[in-house]
């Protein structure tokens, strides 16, 4: 039980991980049916980003803000920054691509991922690097006979709440009805006035600060990272937007928590070496039984 | 009337004569006699063989595969573990991965094949992932682990010739090719090509008409996989060596870069996008580090200013125009 418990508290936390990445795949996809392949790779720039900021530059941000206030600044402008360079990613690389149809951007897509990967290589070195010790909290505390580390707790409350708050956004709000009007139906949306470019401003800005935002805790919560990790991350994410219905906001956060937690209990009551093939064959088996993903809806083929 | 009947002879006799010349020139190019260009050339063949088995997959039938090279691990596998542990010749071995592959894809496509578009991409992605962790975790001590199976033989035939030079498997690789886009150029101008472009540009009128699209659809992943385990053995015998990491996302996703970049459904371009992949990095070498973000940018742009690939297919409209010509009308 204790083995368990521990497992699915680990699963949740890659999970939020994965739900946090999956969600920029699944608005991109939702209003442009395009399939982001450089998202992981702006993940991978994030977590390098906050690595700049947390270990390089510690003794100014740490030291003056101290450890929480390092963690913050660190999320924060990694958030930022890849908020710029996800807009300007598809201003050069898939704006002018769209009025060609899906399979030529898929190819820019990956062309902007094998160039970041290898932006980054080029910039901090094909070594990996590590998050000090010293700039992540290391407390914890003991539910019973489970351990918490307040790294873990940190994490999930900040992922769910970042959740939260996009749900909210997407859901209840005007702005965001118009970007559900605008991932039905692009051109009616737009007939209806809403202001299009607005929305993929805001889809490819906010898709890659969330990305980025994981990136930092992915490195606080392994502390090493590489520059090829973000096909890795990319790859589970993207399975998980799959999983729980691409284009779908709710479908993704409940694919990537479900994904972690499989992960983890596989690693645990199957294999560590197989925890991945597992991960896939249930993935298949889910796509065989319910072809659009957990929570997306059946839609009749339109002629 | 008379001109332009005229026109299209001359056509097909320049086209002809373009395609002689080019047979010269790979005909002569061991010549040089550089061992390092005529290695390039061959992985520029595989690199061709692997674009035009994807070709029929993606390019005639449309169907998203990011998972193209496991079909390749199947075969290399299949070649180096029998040819090590039973001492098969390699081209004995060279059907049997091809049906290995080939049986492969017919197992796993058989339940997922109606899956459509982004889906069918993803379980693709998932098998390619399937296939590599499941030969890096060494099954039943057979595919090594990550250091995959050594000492695979040179394919030869009985004791009186032997190809093991680079010379040698460059004119073997060059010949499968040949053969490939001889037998893939009649594929398409046959009832099942055309039922595969078909199914390409209207699945449900092609349903509709008649075309049974499932088997369709599974026969184009058989086919492929077929050519993709065809490739794994010569990759084999030439390396010597097969490992996993030879079979990763990375490289099906060159494969893809490989049909759009020539161009869907086009033999030529595929050929040429397979030159574009394999020689990019080849002559960008004294870029050393920065040579792949040049090669990611190059692909950003090529598909920025040619979204159609480099060589397209006017399959279609070029036959349209025939006929219009036939019906006697001059003003096309």
């Amino acid at each position: 039980m204790r083995v368990f418990l521990e497992q699915l508290l680990n699963g949740l936390t890659i999970g939020s991980f994965y739900a946090l990445i999956a969600l920029g795949y699944s608005m991109v996809y939702g209003v442009m049916k395009l399939i982001n392949f450089a998202h992981g790779d702006l993940f991978a720039l994030g977590s390098y980003l906050g690595f700049t900021i947390l270990v390089l530059g510690t003794a100014y941000i740490t030291s003056y803000l101290g450890l929480w206030g390092g963690m913050i600044a660190a999320m924060l402008i990694a958030a930022i920054c890849l908020a710029v360079v996800g807009t300007l990613v598809e201003r050069i690389a898939y704006r002018p691509i769209y009025p060609s149809g899906r399979l030529p951007a898929v190819v820019s897509a990956l062309g902007v991922s094998i160039f970041l990967q290898n932006a980054i290589m080029v910039v901090w070195g094909p070594r990996p690097q590590a998050y000090i010790a010293s700039v992540v909290p290391s407390a914890y505390i003991k539910m019973g006979e489970i351990r918490i580390t307040l790294l873990q707790i940190i994490i999930l409350v900040l992922s769910f709440l970042l959740m939260g708050i996009l749900y909210y956004i997407i859901q209840k709000t005007t702005f965001g009805a118009a970007i559900r009007a605008s991932a039905l139906d692009r051109d009616t949306a737009a007939l209806m006035g809403i202001n299009i470019n607005t929305i993929i401003f805001f889809i490819f800005a906010l898709g890659p600060a969330l990305g980025g935002t994981a990136g930092v805790m992915v490195g606080m919560y392994y502390r090493k990272i590489s520059f090829v990790m973000g096909w890795n991350y990319g790859l589970k994410a993207f399975t998980a937007t799959i999983l729980g219905g691409i284009g779908n906001i709710p479908g993704a956060m409940i694919g990537g928590l479900l994904l972690g937690i499989l992960e983890m209990l596989g690693s645990v009551y199957i294999s560590t070496a197989y925890k991945d093939v597992f991960v896939f064959i249930v993935l298949i088996l889910v796509l065989i039984f319910r072809p659009r993903g957990l929570l997306g809806e059946k839609i009749a083929e339109k002629v | 009337m008379k001109e332009n009947t005229n026109l299209k002879h001359k056509n097909i006799f320049i086209k002809n004569w373009s395609i002689i010349i080019l047979i010269i020139l790979l005909l002569l190019f061991p010549l040089t006699g550089n061992n390092y260009f005529i290695d390039v050339a061959f992985f520029f063949g595989i690199y061709a063989l692997l674009g035009l088995s994807l070709n029929v997959v993606l390019g005639e039938v449309g169907l998203f595969d990011l998972g193209h090279m496991a079909f390749m691990a199947i075969g290399a596998y299949t070649t180096a573990i029998l040819n090590t542990n039973f001492g098969i010749p390699i081209i004995i071995l060279l059907p049997i991965s091809a049906l290995a592959a080939a049986g492969f894809a017919w197992l796993v496509c058989s339940p997922i094949i109606d899956l459509r578009g982004d889906y069918l991409c993803i379980v693709t992605i998932g098998m390619g992932e399937i296939v590599r962790l499941t030969l890096i975790n060494n099954p039943f001590g057979i595919t090594g682990g990550p250091n995959g199976v050594f000492g695979i033989d040179f394919p030869s035939l009985g004791s009186f010739f032997m190809i093991d030079s680079s010379t040698e498997f460059y004119f073997l690789i060059w010949i499968v090719v040949g053969l490939t886009i001889l037998a893939l150029i009649n594929l398409q101008h046959s009832r099942i090509g055309r039922a595969w472009n078909c199914i390409r540009e209207d699945e449900i009128a092609a349903e509709a008409t008649g075309i049974d699209v499932r088997r369709y659809k599974l026969l184009a992943f058989i086919l492929g996989a077929g050519l993709a385990g065809v490739a794994g053995n010569i990759y084999a015998s030439k390396l010597m060596i097969v490992s996993p990491e030879s079979f990763d996302f990375m490289e099906s996703c060159m494969l893809f870069c490989i049909v759009l970049i020539g161009g869907m459904g086009s033999i030529p371009g595929v050929l040429v996008g397979a030159a574009a992949i394999s020689l990019f990095p080849e002559v960008f070498r004294a870029f050393a580090q920065y040579r792949m973000l040049i090669f990611g940018s190059a692909m950003v742009i090529m598909m920025i200013f040619r979204p159609g690939g480099i060589w397209p297919r006017k399959r279609g409209a070029v036959e349209f125009k025939s006929l219009l010509l036939k019906a006697g009308r001059d003003d096309v």
